[in-house]
């Protein structure tokens, strides 16, 4: 306890006089933004961070908070913030810190209701509080700061070094090396980290990223800064725009090459995919992989038609394509908001800077309509909320996967490899905004990518979806798609196509079976390499975004395993009559085996009643269950173990 | 006369008016911030004014909105286990039980007993702060152990 006689000042930055546990200055000066309705709980609150050396900026609005916060990017370590505000829901100011200025966001209540508490959890803070709240919870509260950094600068190391070296996928491994010995360097001093990184941002043009520098900023690429770039891209054309070029023409401040450069690729691998979808016959053979892309061009074909088709035959639910739309088109506060802080996510961190293979769709309004897709697909599977990918939740499973699913995405850019699975998803979300059509399978936009062809963005309206629901999945599974490291995103992608596709009676599932041969040897690659090209904090994203999706497919499409299964082999079936090189159709057969667990997986991700309201399952104590089986899924995810498919078969 | 304050303040926790966590708001309590304590009640008691109003008007309209009463009460008993008002929160819990039930007569009677438990509470630590004042503030920064 504070000891009252000691005269500690609110902002003393020295050491308190022995009595505070930290003797260690560490702490002291860490600066919060606590935001809270109540005016007596603000008081109090702001009175206890003082106490605790912290520097505290008191808010009793939401909107007030976001817009300090915009405004002074880098100038809070950690918000701790109240669920019940009038102005704006708490989870919804978590989900927008998380995806906008990337902070740990505390959650704290008079409400400890189990599933409040599991609200916040997935939604993405990185504690709850139950209120009063005792001086003592709130003196450790730096720990969260600090373990962020952590994975962040884990994932820049990764991310920087890849960014750099353009067209250099297996970069650095020995970054991570580094990583761990700067992480524990800055912990000591993470105010300067923070400063150093705050020099990062503004950097401009600054092509060299030092990897030693951890506390690199994670941009978040907002539906209108996509739109920006994405406008960028057009004028200069998709194929000769520069990120040099791109960054100037988008005149963002505190953005840099490199923010450019890796969200330039991502978007490249979403057109690829896109077009492959659309063209679906023709394109296929675009594929830079050349095993690769007959297996995905007519799933991506197939993508785009599934959707349509189920749609049309009513294999989607009804209540998840009607919710998927209307949370599309209706963008519903907090549907809408999760699913395109996912879409943005999983569209960037999808887009693997490194993958350079000529992957270049035109995606023109992808981005920008992409994430509203997403946002759909986030409105389906609103009842796994809770679980997934709740905004908030993919931020911060995001920011945990990001150690892992960096890895994968590195791998997967490494390889060279299209990141089908991870661009895919992330052009598909954007996809799926624009189009706000019920998701189809994002496994399209993948195929897409994989054959490279330059399909107009037509698929995309599955894709997004499937984007978005993964990307709701994967927050939800971040085991699930870690274990693989590069593998489990893309598995974790890959049974979202199939879950996904499955309630849309896409084809993803077999598409994904071809996916996932070659994806996985990619992926295998990265795991060794640390991925580094991949920006680590894109594919964190996006893999985040696949998961999450995969969780929000699962739930969103909770068709009936059966169903899915069913169209899974439908589809796979049909992939198989198409032309399918024996490459692909070796790929297809490990995909096969793939997707079945993928089915399985998402059988098990569907576990909960098939209720297109996911949402009132898991506010209830499904939401417990729900988690269970999510837990469950890394299990199933091993099953793919991607490790399996050796690099031989992948015809790159 | 702080013998008399430590006394007060020793009745108003054994008659469960307050609870641990009014120590922690003394605790907060130092030289640099010397009423502290009694700057938070202050505001409670402002804010939580306005909540019983709106929810006297909710209740008085007879439509009995239960989302909306309950959402109220939960602001309200949020502030008030923020301060350690111990009885006031418990019949705050009651009110909500009553919301979530719909029983619209059991609110309508808990919440004259949350008025009446929030009346008495301010009286007593008014009288509380003012000889508190009086006595000296070293003595009411001191934690009551």
């Amino acid at each position: 306890m504070l000891n009252p006689g000691q005269g500690r000042g609110p902002d003393s930055a020295g050491v308190a006089g022995g009595v505070s546990s930290n003797s260690d200055p560490f702490p002291a000066g860490l600066r919060v933004l606590v935001v809270d309705d109540d005016p007596t709980c603000l008081m109090i609150l702001e009175r206890m961070l003082r106490t605790c050396l912290y520097r505290v900026t008191k808010c009793n609005r939401a909107e007030l908070a976001l817009s300090l916060l915009r405004q002074n990017k880098n100038g809070f370590d950690i918000v701790i913030s109240d669920v019940h505000m009038p102005d704006m829901d708490g989870f919804k100011l978590l989900e927008h810190v998380g995806l906008e200025m990337d902070l740990p966001v505390i959650m704290m209540s008079a409400d400890d209701s189990k599933a409040v508490v599991l609200k916040g959890v997935t939604h993405g803070a990185v504690d709850y509080l139950i209120k009063p709240v005792r001086i003592e919870a709130l003196k450790n509260i730096w720990q969260h700061v600090v373990r962020k950094k952590r994975n962040e600068w884990n994932v820049s190391e990764h991310s920087g070094s890849v960014e750099e070296t353009t067209g250099e996928r297996q970069q650095q491994r020995d970054d991570g090396g580094d990583n761990n010995s700067s992480s524990a360097n800055n912990e000591g001093s993470w105010r300067s980290s923070r400063k150093r990184k705050e020099g990062e941002v503004d950097e401009q043009g600054d092509d060299k990223e030092d990897t030693s520098s951890l506390k690199k900023p994670r941009v978040v690429w907002s539906v209108e800064l996509h739109q920006q770039f994405v406008a960028a891209v057009n004028q200069l054309g998709v194929d000769k725009a520069v990120p040099k070029k791109i960054l100037e023409m988008m005149n963002v401040p505190g953005l840099t090459r490199e923010n450019v450069a890796s969200h330039l690729q991502k978007y490249r691998i979403y057109l690829r995919r896109l077009g492959g979808v659309s063209q679906h016959q023709g394109n296929m053979n675009h594929s830079f992989m050349t095993g690769q892309d007959p297996s995905f061009s007519p799933l991506s074909t197939l993508n785009g038609f599934d959707l349509q088709a189920l749609a049309a035959a009513g294999q989607l639910p009804a209540q998840s394509l009607a919710q998927l739309q209307a949370a599309g088109l209706a963008r519903p506060s907090s549907l809408a908001k999760p699913g395109i802080s996912v879409d943005q996510r999983g569209i960037f961190s999808f887009e693997s800077p490194k993958i350079r293979h000529g992957q270049q769709m035109m995606m023109n309004s992808g981005g920008g309509g992409g994430n509203k897709q997403m946002n759909l697909l986030h409105g389906v599977p609103m009842g796994m909320e809770p679980r997934q990918f709740a905004g908030g939740g993919h931020m911060r499973l995001q920011q945990q996967m990001s150690g892992g699913g960096r890895v994968a995405g590195q791998n997967v850019q490494s390889s060279g490899m299209m990141m089908p699975v991870g661009g895919g998803t992330s052009m598909l979300q954007s996809l799926g905004q624009q189009q706000q059509q019920v998701m189809l399978s994002s496994s399209v936009p993948r195929r897409s990518e994989l054959t490279e062809s330059s399909s107009s963005c037509r698929v995309l309206p599955a894709a997004p979806t499937h984007s978005v629901v993964f990307n709701n999945f994967s927050s939800e599974l971040p085991r699930n798609s870690f274990p693989l490291a590069s593998a489990p995103g893309i598995s974790v992608s890959y049974q979202e196509e199939v879950n996904s596709s499955d309630a849309k009676g896409v084809t993803a599932t077999t598409t994904t079976a071809g996916f996932g041969n070659p994806s996985y040897d990619i992926f295998n690659d990265y795991p060794q390499h640390n991925s580094n090209d991949w920006d680590l904090q894109n594919i964190g994203m996006v893999f985040n975004s696949h998961q999450d999706t995969t969780a929000a497919s699962s739930a969103a499409f909770s068709c009936s395993s059966s169903t899915q299964r069913k169209r899974a082999e439908q589809v796979q079936n049909h992939h198989q009559q198409q032309h399918l090189p024996s490459q692909s159709l070796n790929q297809l057969n490990g995909g096969g085996s793939v997707r079945v667990k993928s089915e399985r997986v998402a059988e098990t991700v569907t576990c909960p009643p098939a209720t297109t309201l996911f949402q009132e399952q898991y506010n209830q104590e499904d939401l417990m269950s729900a988690l269970l089986k999510q837990e469950g899924l890394p299990l199933v995810d091993n099953e793919f173990d991607f490790d399996g498919y050796s690099i031989d078969n992948i015809p790159v | 006369m702080q013998r008399q304050v430590a006394l007060i303040k020793k009745s108003l926790f054994d008659q469960g008016y307050l609870d641990e966590q009014f120590m922690e708001l003394e605790e907060l309590q130092d030289d640099a911030n010397p009423n502290f304590v009694e700057e938070v009640a202050t505001l409670y008691f402002k804010d939580s004014i306005r909540l019983i109003n709106s929810i006297d008007q909710a209740l008085e309209r007879g439509s009995f909105d239960f989302n909306r009463l309950d959402n109220y009460m939960h602001q309200f008993k949020g502030s008030s286990t923020s301060i350690g008002a111990s009885k006031v929160k418990t019949e705050c819990t009651m009110f909500r039980e009553y919301c979530r039930v719909g029983n619209a007569e059991g609110c309508l009677r808990i919440f004259q007993q949350v008025k009446k438990e929030h009346a008495t509470l301010r009286k007593k630590l008014e009288h509380y702060f003012q000889l508190a004042r009086q006595a000296g503030p070293k003595e009411t920064a001191r934690r009551s152990k």
